[in-house]
């Protein structure tokens, strides 16, 4: 069992006048094996939760728990996928990569397979011992979640992981994402803005609003696809035509849009 | 700063640098503002180079002092570093050792090295030990300081990320914190290198047993000041060596890490 539960949780950042909610009593639940997207205005504590999760970042109040235990510090059972990558800049794509498996002791042989399976997972090939700052930042993105992917874990938090690619690669991420998980189910919190992407990728989508960090509403995905078959479609631009989907991805859009806040502009 | 000059300007603006040195040098002798005997021309301190090299002045030639004075120092300054790189990272990691080095360090750091002389030759003797116990001091503050300021200065995203990976407090010091201080730590060893080396010349010219410092303490006592301008030459001309050295290891890092 890997399921992650907020209950409760509140957090607040800075004292006196600088003080203010990021977080105002959330509770959510990823069930074990299933994708959840979240979506909402930037700022409105996505990152916040996940870092929770991860062991990074502790509730004012409330308890983040995975596996129902409370999350007290990060491990590699559950894998992040930082917004701003976090390569080490001093290690190789390789050594990247293969960070995580020395912490597990994998055998070193083992560790050769698998790595050479993400990196050929991710299309890294030829890029072993490249250095990040000589690839672009859609490459080093894939370095990104090639080293959480090739931990096997059994709670992948990603944040924003497809932000930095282009629009081809991207889509070619999101459905390889959506293959590995149908082969390989895990626990997923994933982190994005963009509304096609949650509905494509999810089981549930949460959508959150901003001052203070709350839940707007849930969206079951799930049910969706199955009754109307989106699993048929072997591309993403197929799904996107359905009516089903339209419908969800609408109704998404109008959340976001009515705690748009016109001061924004 | 102004805007970079090529190259063959710079090599240029600095041979003039040096002939303006020994122009003010040559005219100051010849127009005998101190006795020769106390301000020689350059020739003849180069002249009296060439000749130490051959002949024994206070038991060595000036190659067998040079040995003995850059020996002591690569002890003294290897040690410094060996001891105070870990130290400094490990103290930007663990709170506790930061509480309990930090005080000591802080109040023997203002003692200049020098003042150690009399404790060093006491306790080490002035053979190998004693100097290399002042080098010591001198070239240690600026190994763990730059250590240190380093692995504090480490941005949280490379931590959080090897620990969301399972690194452990040693791993994270060795792989994270001391690759990502490295500038900071190779321009201490820069400091070090040259506070290390003007120590070791300092002690020498009070205790010691041989090396370019008690060169130029025994010609100074022997009115022969060409001798000792021959040791401040060799001298300068090795600070300037190691400094070079480091400063080649400093570009190559960055190079390497894609600054
Ligand atoms: N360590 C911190 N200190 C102070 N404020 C923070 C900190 N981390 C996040 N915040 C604030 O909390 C709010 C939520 O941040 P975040 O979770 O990153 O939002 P999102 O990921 O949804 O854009 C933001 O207003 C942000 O500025
Ligand atoms: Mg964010």
């Amino acid at each position: 069992m890997a399921d992650i539960v907020l209950d409760g949780v509140s957090r607040v950042f800075g004292h006196g006048d600088k003080r203010f909610v990021a977080l105002d009593k959330v509770s959510y639940t990823v069930a074990d094996n299933e994708f959840v997207a979240v979506v909402g205005p930037s700022g409105c504590g996505k990152t916040t939760c996940m870092r929770m999760a991860a062991g990074l970042e502790f509730p004012t109040s409330g308890t983040c728990k995975v596996g129902g235990k409370i999350v007290d510090r990060p491990g590699p059972d559950r894998a992040v996928v930082f917004q701003q990558f976090a390569l080490f800049p001093w290690k190789t794509v390789q050594q990247n990569i293969d960070f995580g498996l020395r912490s597990l002791n994998v055998p070193r042989s083992e560790a050769g397979d698998r790595i050479a399976a993400s990196i050929k997972l991710m299309g890294l090939e030829g890029y072993e011992a490249a250095y990040p700052h000589q690839l672009s930042g859609g490459m080093q993105q894939r370095v990104a979640i090639a080293r959480a992917y090739v931990l096997n874990p059994q709670v992948l938090l990603m944040d924003e992981p497809f932000g930095a690619l282009d629009a081809q690669t991207r889509t070619v991420m999101q459905e390889e994402l959506l293959r590995v998980g149908r082969i390989n189910p895990r626990t997923v919190m994933f982190i994005t803005h963009a509304v096609e992407e949650a509905v494509y990728l999810a089981d549930r989508v949460i959508v959150m609003t901003r001052r203070p960090g709350r839940i707007k509403e849930t969206i079951d995905v799930k049910p969706v696809r199955l009754a109307e078959k989106w699993d048929n479609y072997e591309r993403i631009e197929d799904v996107m035509d359905l009516e089903s989907f339209v419908h969800l991805r609408t109704r998404i859009w109008r959340l976001l849009r009515e705690q748009h806040d016109p001061a924004d502009h | 700063m102004g805007p970079a000059l090529p190259t063959r300007q710079l090599v240029l603006l600095s041979a003039v640098g040096l002939a303006i040195f020994f122009g003010i040098w040559t005219g100051a002798a010849w127009l005998e503002l101190a006795p020769r005997r106390f301000l020689p021309m350059p020739w003849d301190v180069i002249d009296r180079a060439f000749k130490l090299t051959e002949t024994r002045f206070s038991g060595q030639t000036l190659q067998g002092h040079l040995v003995i004075s850059v020996e002591r120092y690569l002890r003294g300054f290897i040690l410094a570093v060996l001891v105070g790189v870990p130290l400094g990272l490990l103290m930007g990691w663990y709170r506790w050792l930061d509480y309990i080095v930090t005080p000591v360090f802080d109040a023997l750091r203002f003692v200049a090295p020098i003042a150690w002389v009399p404790f060093a030759a006491l306790w080490f003797g002035t053979g190998i030990g004693g100097p290399t116990m002042i080098i010591f001091a001198g070239a240690f503050p600026p190994c763990l300081i730059n250590a240190y300021r380093g692995a504090r200065y480490v941005e949280t995203r490379y931590i959080e990320a090897a620990q969301t990976l399972g690194a452990s407090g040693l791993r994270v010091v060795r792989e994270v914190l001391l690759p990502a201080s490295l500038p900071s730590i190779i321009a201490g060893l820069r400091i070090s290198a040259g506070a290390g080396w003007q120590s070791l010349i300092g002690a020498e010219l009070i205790a010691a047993n041989a090396g370019v410092g008690l060169m130029m303490v025994r010609g100074q006592a022997a009115l022969d000041t060409s001798i000792v301008m021959v040791g401040m030459i060799a001298v300068g001309l090795i600070g300037l060596l190691i400094d070079v050295a480091l400063r080649g290891a400093e570009t190559w890092i960055k190079a390497k890490q894609g600054h």
